[in-house]
């Protein structure tokens, strides 16, 4: 792995150590990265033309930020941990489905969702993706609220109600990729 | 049982020879007359063929016994009773042939095993199996070897003729662990899914290594003197046994998908390329003594994914059943010949070679598991826990294939070929009853997590789903080429290789209308559980296309959706009577998710 030259911003890099959990090394392979991405610029451009809800830039903490919602739980953590790395990460996916930031996601919202999830796919038509969609806030429905009477009305789904349908799957081992302590950017284009 | 006395019947009928007729001039016309000659072996296979299955029926039908006592226990058992009893009779009880062993018994069980691998389980801890496979039997044919080759020096009398190569032979033949003992154990223990493909990955792939070893040894026992050369060789010709099995396969898999394009208008041969390819890449691997276990997981791995895309569905139903029931009688018979090739067997029993030989299987598998694991957990994400390794190292079974190999050695460059084979009968003896019979009470007593018994509700689909997505994306975000971007890429390149645009079309017609394709999918890897296809006709089908429909109008009809805008709520119903049929059409959409995924 050669020499390790000394960092530019050294303390701040420790500051967002210590925020983020990331290692010296991995800051600096990321910092790499986000320079390459944002043509070494400070932030990157968001070049989404109908972004609603969303910032137009990202700077170097907030992408640091959201890779570390994606670092694998440690081998030895109490329940607890656990149980709040495992929020932490279903917050995470909840906000980028509830994308008016209400707090709930409503059927539009997950209709959302499920389209453009098959339709990268390539293969079932937008009615069969609307029907999933239905299918699965109905399943929601059923499962946190119980049989609703006649004239209620489904909001959408909360932040708890949403932990309570996904409790069968192990986020916090799922939710995870490898960073490497090595420099890859200059494998990758 | 009466079914056993199906047995003397040949025996019987064997010693009526044909009547031979021109005893006196004028001959009366023969009305009825015995030939049992003429049809003595097709006679002979039928009929253990038929009583293995029927053993089979029975052994399902006595409800006690199969919680207990796992079926190849059984069938073992049966096998020495028949065996017992063509002995008392007088006649010479059959031997396992190793001939038929290898080249007609073990193939079903493998394709099988083969074609309907989980694959992303599979590849996801393929690092931890191939260690296992490669690292594990080596470790354990060597210190077997050696270690018995030092306590043979020690304990001196009968046991000073045994050299050293002799015991690292015999060390490579009795330490890789067996696929199908450990696919009739497993099978009925129903443990999570990461262990089991584990234990059955390292079993399947171990045969590399034992092809290797196994002639390396018995190549040196030959000459009787080893060159460092020799054993750089010996390395060299690992490498090509595994990867030349693994193209061999793989030439077959595409020749397979490639010729299964043209069916369209045979499609009643369509099974027959499967088995066929599949076959032949096996026999050709052996040919050139590369390893046809690996040859013929990878030909069912490469041709299964294009195959599928191709063949009807109900070739595909055809080729399932049939490799089911190939495998099932296959695995019946193998262990139903090991009991009668026991006692048919020559014997050299030696108490200390025999306990020795136990106890340092027994040693190796345990140091090796714990061993490697501890370093394999400093690469895996999901670490290996004691539990799973003990599950690991204690489900490492031994089986025909030792028998086998053991059988085949030469006597004159062997002499300890007796001494041999009870040894390695009575290790796989103790490795199949007493492990295999305390396996599932110790996993129920250490709560080892089991096989995750329902399917994933739609929402649990949906966001694991888009969880891949969301992960490939950010792993192309990092900039480094981890797993979900190879699995992507891989998928993409499927897509976009073989099929043409009509197809396409036509295929996504077909995926539409074949759900139940892909619930059957998921639960084929669990053999003797096939479900009954209630759906399985096509009139059923489009009542369940026609209900789907309904189904999907209805709902859109009473979800109207919660407006953004806060001045005018809209009132929803969400009608509760619908919540039966709803389940039956998420389940539906559910599995058009999971064709998707892989």
């Amino acid at each position: 792995m050669g020499s390790f030259q000394s960092l530019p911003d050294d303390h701040q890099y420790r500051t967002l150590s210590q925020k983020t959990g990331f290692s010296l090394e991995q800051i600096g392979i990321l910092h790499n990265r986000f320079k390459q991405l944002s043509q070494n610029e400070d932030t990157l451009r968001n070049f989404q033309k109908d972004a609603t809800g969303s910032v137009q830039e990202i700077g170097f903490e907030e992408f640091l930020t959201v890779m570390s919602y994606f670092r694998a739980p440690a081998h030895q953590i109490t329940e607890e941990q656990r149980e709040e790395i495992r929020r932490a990460k279903l917050r995470f996916l909840f906000n980028m489905h509830d994308t008016d930031n209400d707090g709930t996601i409503t059927l539009e919202e997950y209709r959302h969702v499920v389209e453009e999830l098959l339709s990268r796919s390539g293969a079932l038509g937008r009615e069969t993706a609307k029907g999933i969609a239905d299918a699965a806030m109905l399943e929601v429905a059923s499962i946190t609220v119980g049989p609703m009477a006649p004239d209620e009305f489904y909001e959408g789904i909360t932040f708890e109600q949403f932990l309570k349908i996904l409790k069968g799957v192990e986020i916090e081992t799922r939710m995870h990729i490898r960073f490497l302590n090595m420099d890859t950017t200059v494998l990758c284009k | 049982m009466p079914v056993v006395a199906l047995f003397f019947l040949p025996l019987l009928i064997g010693s009526c020879r044909g009547i031979d007729h021109n005893e006196t001039d004028q001959r009366v016309f023969p009305v009825i007359s015995i030939n049992y000659q003429h049809v003595q072996m097709p006679f002979e296979i039928s009929l253990w063929i038929l009583l293995a299955s029927i053993l089979k029926l029975g052994f399902h039908l006595v409800p006690h016994v199969s919680a207990v006592v796992p079926e190849s226990c059984v069938l073992i058992v049966v096998g020495l009773l028949v065996g017992g009893l063509i002995r008392v009779l007088g006649e010479d009880p059959p031997v396992l042939d190793s001939q038929l062993f290898f080249l007609c018994l073990l193939p079903p069980i493998i394709l099988d095993a083969g074609y309907f691998l989980p694959i992303r389980p599979f590849m996801e801890n393929v690092g931890t199996i191939l260690t296992f496979a490669v690292l594990g039997t080596l470790w354990s044919a060597f210190f077997m070897g050696v270690a018995l080759y030092g306590a043979c020096q020690l304990e001196g009398a009968e046991l000073a003729g045994v050299d050293l190569l002799s015991c690292l032979l015999f060390g490579s033949i009795v330490s890789a662990v067996d696929p199908v003992a450990v696919l009739a154990v497993f099978q009925e223990i129903h443990i999570n899914e990461l262990l089991h493909i584990l234990v059955f990955g390292e079993s399947l792939l171990n045969d590399a290594v034992t092809v290797v070893l196994y002639h390396l040894f018995e190549e040196f026992v030959h000459r009787g003197e080893v060159t460092a050369g020799d054993v750089f060789l010996g390395v060299v010709c690992f490498f090509v046994v595994s990867v030349g099995g693994v193209l061999v396969g793989c030439v077959y898999g595409f020749l397979a998908a490639f010729t299964s394009r043209f069916t369209a208008h045979t499609r009643v041969i369509e099974p027959l390329f499967v088995f066929l390819y599949s076959y032949m890449a096996y026999l050709s691997a052996e040919v050139f003594h590369l390893s046809g276990i690996m040859a013929l997981i990878a030909c069912g791995v490469v041709m299964r994914p294009y195959v599928e895309a191709n063949i009807s569905h109900k070739s595909y139903t055809t080729i399932k059943y049939f490799l089911k029931m190939w495998s099932s009688v296959s695995e019946t018979l193998i262990f139903i010949f090991l009991g009668v090739s026991t006692v048919a067997g020559p014997h050299a029993w030696n108490w200390t070679f025999v306990s020795l030989t136990l106890a340092l299987c027994l040693l190796s598998r345990v140091l090796g598991v714990v061993g490697l694991t501890f370093i394999i957990n400093k690469y895996r994400m999901v670490k290996l826990s004691g539990k799973d390794q003990f599950i690991v190292a204690y489900g490492g079974l031994r089986g025909a294939i030792a028998f086998s190999l053991a059988f085949l050695l030469s006597s004159e460059s062997c002499a300890m070929k007796d001494l041999f084979l009870t040894a390695v009968i009575t290790v796989i003896f103790f490795t199949v009853f007493v492990q295999g019979m305390t396996i599932r009470p110790l996993v129920d007593l250490l709560a080892v997590k089991k096989k995750k018994q329902s399917k994933f509700s739609v929402n649990e689909e949906i966001h694991t789903q888009f969880l891949e997505h969301l992960l490939t994306g950010i792993e192309d975000v990092c900039g480094h080429y981890g797993h979900h971007h190879w699995r992507d890429k891989h998928q993409r390149s499927k897509r976009t290789l073989n099929i043409s645009k009509e197809r396409e079309a036509e295929i996504r017609k077909m995926l539409r209308a074949n759900l139940q394709k892909t619930r059957q999918r998921l639960r084929s890897y669990s053999r003797h559980t096939l479900l009954p296809d209630a759906e399985e006709d096509d009139w059923s089908e489009t009542r369940l296309r026609k209900q789907r429909m309904e189904m999907e109008r209805r709902m859109s009809h009473f979800l109207t959706v919660p407006a953004n805008r806060p001045e005018s709520p809209r009132r929803a119903r969400l009608q509760t009577d619908l919540d039966g049929r709803a389940q039956k059409a998420s389940v539906t959409f559910a599995e058009e998710l999971e064709e998707h995924r892989d």
